[in-house]
């Protein structure tokens, strides 16, 4: 298995977002109530994150990181500190964007996603994924790769625990331990059973 | 300080924590907790960043258009954190180095927006100092108490110096590793809302689930 | 008859006060004020990052060279080396990568293998098949630090980097004057997982590197870093990896082959030889 896919699998299983790195944690427990919601949030995550990581590593490789502005004669350059506030006003536009073509487009999805949109420029999962490709100096196919990759790993996390959430609505659950409480337990289950995947080699 | 403005400062800090009460600001509080250092530290930053992204929105609040509100919210916030990030890899760069990724993300941390949005938008620059110096000290507090735990029951030292001899050190503790992993925390978390819950300082949940 | 005064003249108002007239969400004010708003930050910014750069710089220099004199200070024997050679620390010696020789024409007080990785003249592209360290680029020279003994060498310490879980590991590794024997191993950049990864840092993991050979007494490479359980044969070549940290390991032994192979330190080691 060579790179890009060993990346994708490992970015949606043993580097889940969620579950490993307790990425996008806020908008998980407000939204992992029902499987129905958690698929929208879900594909929302999905098809942004795998938009936004490839484009941010071409900003960051062409724009922003040491020396990339050698094609405008600026070789001594070094914009590498506005990486933060480049790639999340990235992130919002390309939201934004996306927005506006699913409203020209495909209505009827963009009813179904609805707010779900907007809650995604906010979730750390997001910025999370650009900013661990610049660490790990992923290249472009590696970047498609991980978006893909991690933005399915976060959904698959949500649409779980919604499952599960979902399911003990009818169990006599502890006062004290009631919604939040038992939400963390699950999750952290959860994140328990996944850590089984660090002990997976991909060959 | 008029005891409304007080109220301000208190509240977030246990009745209404950003964390385990507003259920904000979780992922940090969660990644960064595997040892007190860090997790001070980043209590912190994100206080001072959510003390300056608060009154600078409180000071334009009049003027800022609605249409871009959000992304005008988030340039502040993320070029604060941009600055704090870059005294952090000055003045402490070891400290920087553990801190890494998640010092980035107090831009997307709901604490500092949601403050933005839910309170500077609509108060004075000293009351939305005060409520950054609230909410910032309620999560600190939340991240000491479950770095506590992590760090003492799972490497047994605090802050570095040791509390419990491991046996790996020569002594008779046997560290919980389970507690480093992220499967600890998340129990950790649990538990502490349960606790806070059960003495009533802290509402519970309406829903069963 | 009454006086037939002029009519008044319009006044205009300026036009930063036709502005503030403005509603506040009316297109032409949004848009300039989205443009102060990008101004004041990126001035703000910029600044602070300008302004503490050369501090930044300047911490990670010190770490270096704090890494540097830890890693040597610690090996044994070093002491009576240092007693015997009269030196109080380390040479420096610039040298060719790919031909193992001296490059005098290198400064090397102020080289920067980094930066001259990713220059198109300075650095060179590392063949796919053979970046096992995941570099993409190095530079053709690099820095080494010697300790001799009348004209041989006794020890030397090599700047070595690969890339980890987290992000590039960046350390040192102390060899024998014999361009075989690891003395030992140290690092002082590197982003892995605090009581896993990490713990490339521990004492106890560090010291199983002393002693153990690069190569075998045919010439192949064996150093690494076993994963699965450690097989006696590759035992003095190999140490065993950090349970739970499986990623970590690899990445160092990865590394290491790298550097001790013939597209790193490997024509320079033979030198020694």
């Amino acid at each position: 298995m060579n790179g890009p896919w060993k990346i994708l699998f490992e970015a949606m299983f043993a580097q889940n977002l969620a579950l490993a790195f307790f990425l996008g944690m806020c908008t998980l427990l407000a939204v992992s109530k029902r499987v129905g919601t958690a698929l929208g949030v879900g594909a929302a995550v999905v098809v942004v994150q795998v938009v936004t990581v490839p484009v941010n590593h071409l900003v960051h490789r062409h724009l922003l990181s040491a020396g990339a502005l050698a094609w405008a004669g600026l070789p001594d350059v070094d914009l590498s500190f506005l990486s933060l506030i480049a790639f999340i006003g990235v992130i919002a536009a390309i939201v934004q964007v996306l927005e506006m073509v699913l409203d020209r487009f495909a209505p009827r999805l963009h009813r179904a996603l609805g707010i779900f949109l907007p809650l995604v420029t906010v979730n750390c999962a997001i910025l999370a994924g650009s900013l661990f490709m610049v660490e790990r100096r992923y290249g472009f196919a590696e970047s498609v790769a991980y978006g893909f990759g991690s933005g399915l790993g976060w959904a698959l996390a949500i649409v779980v625990v919604a499952g599960i959430r979902e399911r003990l609505r009818y169990s006599d659950v502890p006062r004290g331990l009631r919604g939040l409480g038992i939400a963390f337990v699950v999750v952290g289950l959860t994140a328990f059973g996944f850590l089984a995947f660090s002990g997976v080699e991909l060959r | 300080m008029t005891s409304d403005l007080r109220a301000v400062l208190t509240e977030p800090i246990v009745r209404r924590n950003p964390v385990t009460v507003q259920i904000l600001g979780v992922c940090s509080a969660l990644a960064v907790t595997s040892q007190v250092a860090t997790a001070l530290v980043m209590g912190v930053a994100l206080t001072a960043t959510t003390c300056a992204s608060n009154v600078a929105i409180s000071l334009i609040r009049g003027a800022l258009p609605r249409s871009i509100r959000l992304i005008v919210e988030i340039t502040i916030i993320a070029s604060l954190v941009i600055v704090v990030d870059q005294v952090l890899q000055a003045y402490a760069p070891a400290m920087s180095k553990q801190l890494s990724v998640f010092v980035g993300l107090i831009v997307t941390n709901c604490i500092v927006l949601g403050r933005a949005e839910a309170f500077a938008s609509r108060s004075g620059p000293w009351a939305s100092f005060l409520d950054g110096l609230g909410n910032g000290a309620g999560y600190a507090l939340v991240l000491f108490a479950v770095a506590t735990v992590r760090e003492v029951l799972g490497t047994g030292t605090f802050l570095g110096a040791t509390v419990l001899r491991t046996v790996a050190a020569g002594g008779t503790y046997e560290p919980v590793d389970l507690l480093l992993k992220p499967v600890g925390a998340f129990f950790l978390l649990a538990l502490l809302v349960w606790g806070l819950r059960a003495a009533r300082l802290a509402p519970d949940d309406e829903e069963a689930s | 008859m009454g006086d037939r005064r002029p009519p008044p003249v319009p006044v205009r108002p300026s036009w930063f006060a036709r502005l503030r007239a403005l509603p506040p969400d009316d297109p032409k004010r949004t848009l300039l004020f989205a443009l102060a708003v990008a101004v004041v930050c990126a001035t703000v910014v910029s600044t602070t990052a300008v302004a503490l750069r050369p501090r930044q710089r300047a911490n990670r220099e010190a770490e270096r060279r704090v890494q540097l004199r830890d890693i040597v200070a610690r090996l044994p024997g070093v002491e009576a080396l240092f007693a015997r050679t009269g030196a109080s620390e380390v040479e420096t010696l610039a040298i060719d990568l790919a031909t193992g020789a001296p490059a005098p024409s290198v400064e090397a007080a102020t080289f920067d293998p980094r930066k001259a990785a990713a220059d198109p003249t300075a650095g060179v592209a590392i063949p796919g098949d053979l970046d096992v360290a995941g570099l993409e680029r190095r530079a053709r020279h690099a820095v080494v630090y010697v300790v001799k003994d009348g004209g041989r060498v006794e020890v030397v310490v090599l700047p070595v980097e690969g890339s980890g879980y987290g992000g590039l590991i960046r350390g040192f590794v102390a060899m024998r004057g014999d361009g075989n024997t690891i003395l030992a191993l140290s690092f002082f950049e590197h982003l892995e997982t605090a009581g896993v990864g990490a713990r490339i840092d521990d004492p106890a993991w560090r010291a199983r590197w002393q002693g153990k050979q690069a190569r075998d007494p045919e010439g192949r490479l064996r150093v690494g870093v076993a994963t699965a359980r450690l097989d006696p044969a590759d035992a003095p070549y190999q140490v065993d990896g950090i349970s739970g940290a499986t990623i970590t390991s690899e990445a160092v032994g990865n590394l290491l082959r790298y550097w001790l192979g013939d597209h790193g330190f490997g024509p320079f080691l033979r030198t020694l030889r």
